[in-house]
């Protein structure tokens, strides 16, 4: 499952969906919008995609990462939009046979996301604006 | 031959719009185009950092030739997740 939207995600309903018989360990990241960021304080954040682009390389991302881990599904939800602290931004859940693939299958995926899809993060504090560039 | 062309986040704010089309004559590559589009918006000539770009959703090289109906997109540096 591959997702670009402006919803909100339950971790719950997509962890039950990736898994199957074979799935020995679940892994899920949840990335959050934070309050502080390099000594300012966030009041806004917001999401901006280039949403065929960005599901493409999901997409492939995706199977690398099947692949390269031998996982047995994995989901991602990219949401876009403008969000608050505390707000959800990103899901990753990968499901695999075991947990060595599953944890290196996840953190292979967000690391990857961050350097290639074309998604971009603007912060919005109490004096000013920034794009972020670079992922950290 | 005709391109469009889209501008996301920072870039979209310096063109300040988010979509053109442009004019190029065929066999135009993409460099070409990136060098018509400083020339048009000065602000995005004066990056210091080469200027990413996709064609037809796809990271693509400046010396990928485009052809009628193309759509490029300006990337600035992703921050997703």
């Amino acid at each position: 499952m591959i997702l670009v939207t402006e919803d909100d995600f339950s971790v719950d309903d997509v962890l039950k969906k990736i898994r199957n018989e074979r799935t020995g360990a679940v892994v899920s990241f949840v990335g959050v919008v934070r309050e502080e960021d390099r000594g300012r304080k966030v009041r806004k954040m917001e999401m901006e995609a280039y949403k065929d682009m960005a599901v493409g390389e999901l997409s492939n991302l995706r199977e690398k990462a099947m692949k390269k881990f031998g996982l047995e599904e994995i989901a991602i939800i990219h949401r876009v939009g403008s969000f608050s602290p505390g707000d959800n931004i990103v899901l990753i859940a990968v499901a695999a046979g075991h947990r060595k693939e599953a944890f290196a299958g996840a953190e292979y995926l967000i690391d990857e996301m961050k350097k290639i899809v074309p998604l971009w993060k603007k912060e919005i504090f109490e004096d000013g604006e920034i794009w972020v560039e670079g992922g950290h | 031959m005709k391109i469009k062309v889209k501008f996301f986040a920072s870039y979209r704010e310096i063109a300040g719009r988010s979509e053109a089309v442009l004019d190029l004559t065929d066999g135009s590559s993409l460099g070409i185009l990136l060098e018509d589009l400083k020339g048009r918006y000065p602000k995005l000539g004066s990056l210091t950092d080469s200027i990413i770009a996709s064609v037809n959703k796809r990271y693509a090289k400046e010396d990928l030739v485009l052809k009628d109906g193309d759509e490029v997109a300006l990337l600035p540096p992703v921050s997703g997740g």
